[in-house]
């Protein structure tokens, strides 16, 4: 009996142990399995991150290069008319200089074909050429000019030669002559210019991005101008002065919430009262910036708040304990202690308005706009916007042209938050 | 004189107002005694007087400038002959059209005639004296309340206070601010809205199973009549959301977990600012990525398996939409779950859990409500999203729940619907703000549900 009881007792005891034990694997290797899913979940987030760069840059980086092709034109004094330079026929000039750079090209149908190398972007630099300088004409000239985008697609290794010639862009006689114009060491890659200097075209040679860097640039400058004061001002009000009641607690319950709401819907409002309701003009940098600084404003208002939060109450208390009245306490104390927190978040705000789209597409941003615009009310597009309208495009070579436009987007954003968070940590203080 | 020089010349006549006051100031000191006798320091009559000079003068700039254009257009149109001013009204908004694009050295549309040419001159003339009647206004105004506030200082004149009381107020208008873009987005959508709901009722637009917006122009026309039921939008909005959460959630929050429970410094200090990375991203970049790579890749990958995958999958955008909300997902969860106390943990331990048993049965139950507002605030998120969907999602409103067709969302239709020329009289275009109305109502509901959860979540552990 006793003995029996002893082991019952043994018994349970090694069971305890035993249950212990007999899990601890399973444990371990459940936990090992949960620390694995964990660190699978980032390096998948970060392999996302790392395809999307990948994808953007091996479609792009060859559009800072373009293809040009070596013209030697004799700038015919019968073509051109001395009286009106500006409009005589430089594509015809075009024409007839590859028409002598091939000369057994016959037939309406091959010399189309044959003009089709060049850009049309070629006459408008001849054009150029013979207007700052009218003393050129009657002489021979070597000049480079932009090649077809089909031309650059193929140098550039897209397109594969093995398709039958009606799936081609380009028919083997043209191919041909690419192949005796590279021969002759008339066809060379150079330093895409126009890429940087251009406003927007039908013709992805021709196709830049500064018409849309200059329309942001405008917009951005509207945007912060409008949101910083405001938005600091409306921190200072919430933090410092607001009575804790019904009325301040619905404003901050607000910012909340449009801080969350929509771009799209902001471009609604953008449409329906600035457009609609006031009559400011579409497509205009002002309106952008207008809807913007709407979307920055809870950004740099919830940033700024951090900021005034973060400055400790001595110092209020030190300055209105020598007098200073509320406003020159938050003035003279407060605000330029936290400004540094503020510029952070504004700089982050002003980023998030660099990458928005939506809102300007309702608001008429999505126009075909060839011109630099030079001033607020100039009919203007964006970055992105012309990231979207590029994407839009059927042309091989815009592929390339949007994803080298993303890369110039991507490197704004990133010089603007290094910026912020050196700002951050310059000025970045541990009370 | 243009608005642009009356404003400059505005701003010099405040910093002479300015000047003005504060040798006034000074003035007024030196007879009582020296400038400890003055209720504030001099700059605060100077401001005060700039303010002064300036405020009144500016808001009557505003207010005639709001104005200007309709009293002279009318003026404008009382001149003109009869036979053109009985005209129906938007044949008379042609002509008055032609006149201001005369007026500005514009293309004109119609032909000039003599009685237009007449009345352009007629209307530069009159631009002409508002212009100068503008200015003798505001600057005389300017004067006016210079010379009035001058003659009120006195050492016993508080400055300081009119001055702060002045500044508290522009902080108050601008915090109010944010009000009136609510209010502003709510009318807009609103008014528009219901302008829509009388050409299609409410409950066509909420149970209807077939969206074709295109509308016949004229009542002769074949084929589009225009069906404005919701239904197949907000199905496809949502499967695309779905599939982005089930994308975005568990890595999101996986990732979480690991950064706040396992990682050490080094690698936190790494790994967040990269996943954050996926945040800074515009979502147009994201568009182009998901229409140009991932789309195919999607589409090949369905062929391979022998499944039919149409170019512009519910599935591609989905995907794509789901990784931009993984930082969403993953840096909220991983403040609400640094929040729990570490006691929770700590006793977890000392009964010999593991660290994912603590995890899964204290952590994760703890910071439950946390999580679920961060993820409804995604979900708000993926459902406002715009540029991926327009990007790589399609127009055709199919009702399905296959992920490889096409499928569209609410806020494809409202860009379609608006992009280009408008006519704010067809229901085509008042759908747009019917769709956003939809929009705005959904995702302030998941906000403030989820902003409130959060809110109850961080004061029951402070």
């Amino acid at each position: 009996m006793n003995k029996d009881d002893s082991k019952a007792n043994k018994k349970v005891e090694k069971r305890t142990i035993d249950i212990v034990h007999q899990g601890l694997a399973k444990r371990y290797r459940a936990e090992g399995r949960f620390k694995f899913y964990g660190l699978a979940a980032i390096v998948m987030s970060l392999l996302c991150l790392a395809i999307l760069f990948i994808s953007i840059v091996g479609n792009g980086y060859k559009a800072f290069r373009q293809t040009y092709v070596e013209l030697e034109v004799f700038f015919d004094p019968a073509i051109l008319d001395h009286e009106n330079l500006s409009a005589a026929n430089y594509s015809g000039l075009v024409k007839s200089t590859l028409r002598k750079m091939f000369p057994e090209v016959k037939g309406r149908s091959e010399k189309r074909e044959l003009y089709k190398l060049v850009s049309p972007g070629a006459a408008f630099q001849l054009r150029k050429m013979v207007l700052k300088d009218p003393e050129i004409i009657g002489r021979s000239i070597s000049v480079w000019v932009p090649a077809d985008d089909d031309v650059d697609m193929l140098i550039k290794g897209y397109f594969s030669t093995d398709a039958a010639e009606n799936a081609r862009r380009l028919s083997d006689k043209q191919l041909a002559w690419i192949e005796q114009l590279r021969e002759q060491g008339k066809v060379k890659k150079k330093f895409n210019t126009t890429f940087f200097t251009a406003g927007d075209s039908r013709e992805p040679e021709l196709a830049g991005i500064w018409g849309a860097a200059v329309g942001s640039f405008f917009a951005l400058l509207v945007t912060l101008l409008l949101s910083f004061p405001i938005g600091v001002a409306a921190a200072v009000y919430l933090e410092e002065f607001a009575p804790k009641n019904r009325w301040t607690d619905l404003i901050e319950v607000n910012i909340n919430n449009l801080a969350a709401v929509p771009s799209i819907v902001f471009g609604l409002l953008g449409l329906a009262v600035f457009l609609n309701f006031f009559g400011f003009p579409r497509s205009a940098p002002l309106v952008g910036g207008m809807v913007l600084s709407l979307m920055t404003l809870p950004i740099i208002i919830i940033a700024s708040r951090a900021a005034l939060q973060s400055v400790p109450p001595s110092i209020r208390e030190g300055a209105l304990g020598v007098g200073a009245s509320k406003m020159q306490m938050v003035v003279h104390h407060v605000l330029p202690l936290a400004l540094p927190g503020m510029l952070t978040g504004t700089i982050i705000g002003m980023a998030r308005a660099l990458g928005e789209t939506a809102p300007l597409l309702m608001i008429g941003m999505v126009a075909f706009i060839v011109d630099i615009p030079r001033g607020f009310t100039d009919p203007a597009t964006v970055l992105p916007v012309q990231i979207y309208l590029w994407a839009d495009s059927p042309e091989r070579a815009f592929v390339e042209r949007t994803s080298a436009a993303i890369m110039v987007l991507l490197a704004f954003l990133m010089l603007m938050n290094a910026a912020a968070i050196v700002l951050r940590k310059k000025f970045e203080k541990r009370w | 004189m243009s608005p642009a020089t009356i404003l400059t010349v505005l701003l010099i006549f405040s910093s002479v107002a300015y000047y003005l006051g504060r040798k006034r100031a000074f003035a007024v000191a030196g007879k009582a005694g020296g400038i400890r006798y003055l209720h504030s320091r001099p700059t605060y009559y100077g401001a005060l007087t700039a303010l002064w000079c300036g405020i009144p003068a500016l808001l009557l700039f505003g207010l005639w400038l709001a104005l200007e254009d309709k009293i002279i257009t009318n003026l404008v149109v009382s001149g003109l002959p009869e036979a053109i001013r009985t005209l129906p009204e938007n044949r008379l908004n042609l002509v008055v059209n032609d006149i201001k694009n005369l007026v500005n050295g514009n293309v004109v549309a119609g032909a000039v005639t003599a009685t237009i040419q007449e009345a352009a001159v007629h209307y530069r003339n009159l631009k002409a004296t508002s212009n100068a009647a503008l200015a003798v206004g505001v600057f005389s105004l300017g004067i006016v309340a210079t010379a009035v506030i001058r003659s009120k200082i006195s050492s016993t004149l508080r400055a300081r206070n009119l001055v702060e009381q002045l500044i508290e107020y522009f902080l108050i208008a601008c915090s109010c601010l944010a009000i009136l873009t609510t209010i502003g987005i709510i009318l807009s959508v609103l008014f528009e809205a219901i302008r829509f709901f009388k050409a299609v009722p409410l409950t066509d637009f909420l149970f209807g199973l077939e969206w074709s917006p295109q509308m016949a122009i004229r009542a002769d026309q074949v084929g589009s009549s225009g069906a404005f039921g919701a239904i197949p939008v907000l199905s496809g909005t949502l499967m695309i959301s779905a599939i982005a959460m089930l994308v975005a959630v568990p890595i999101g929050l996986m990732s979480a977990i690991y950064l706040a429970e396992y990682a050490n410094r080094r690698f936190r200090d790494i790994a967040k600012p990269l996943l954050e990375i996926l945040a800074g991203i515009p979502t147009v970049v994201y568009g182009f990525f998901a229409a140009i790579t991932v789309a195919p890749f999607v589409r090949r990958l369905g062929f391979t398996l022998g499944l039919d995958v149409s170019s512009e999958s519910a599935l591609a955008a989905g995907l794509v939409m789901g990784i931009m909300i993984i930082p969403f997902v993953s840096s909220l969860s991983d403040d609400v779950i640094n929040a729990v106390p570490q006691a929770l943990r700590d006793g977890a331990y000392s009964l010999g859990a593991t660290r994912s048993e603590t995890i899964k049965q204290v952590v994760l139950p703890a910071a439950l409500p946390g999580i679920v507002g961060s993820i409804l605030l995604a979900v708000s998120r993926a459902i406002g999203e715009t540029m991926i969907v327009v990007m790589a999602a399609g127009l055709a409103a199919n009702l399905t729940l296959n992920p490889f067709k096409t499928v569209t969302t609410v806020t494809v239709q409202i860009v379609t619907l608006l992009i280009g020329d408008q006519e704010f009289d067809s229901p085509k275009t008042l759908a747009a703000f019917a769709l956003g109305l939809l929009l705005f109502v959904v995702t302030l509901l998941l906000n403030v549900i989820a902003l409130h959860v959060v809110r109850r979540y961080r004061e029951q552990y402070e």
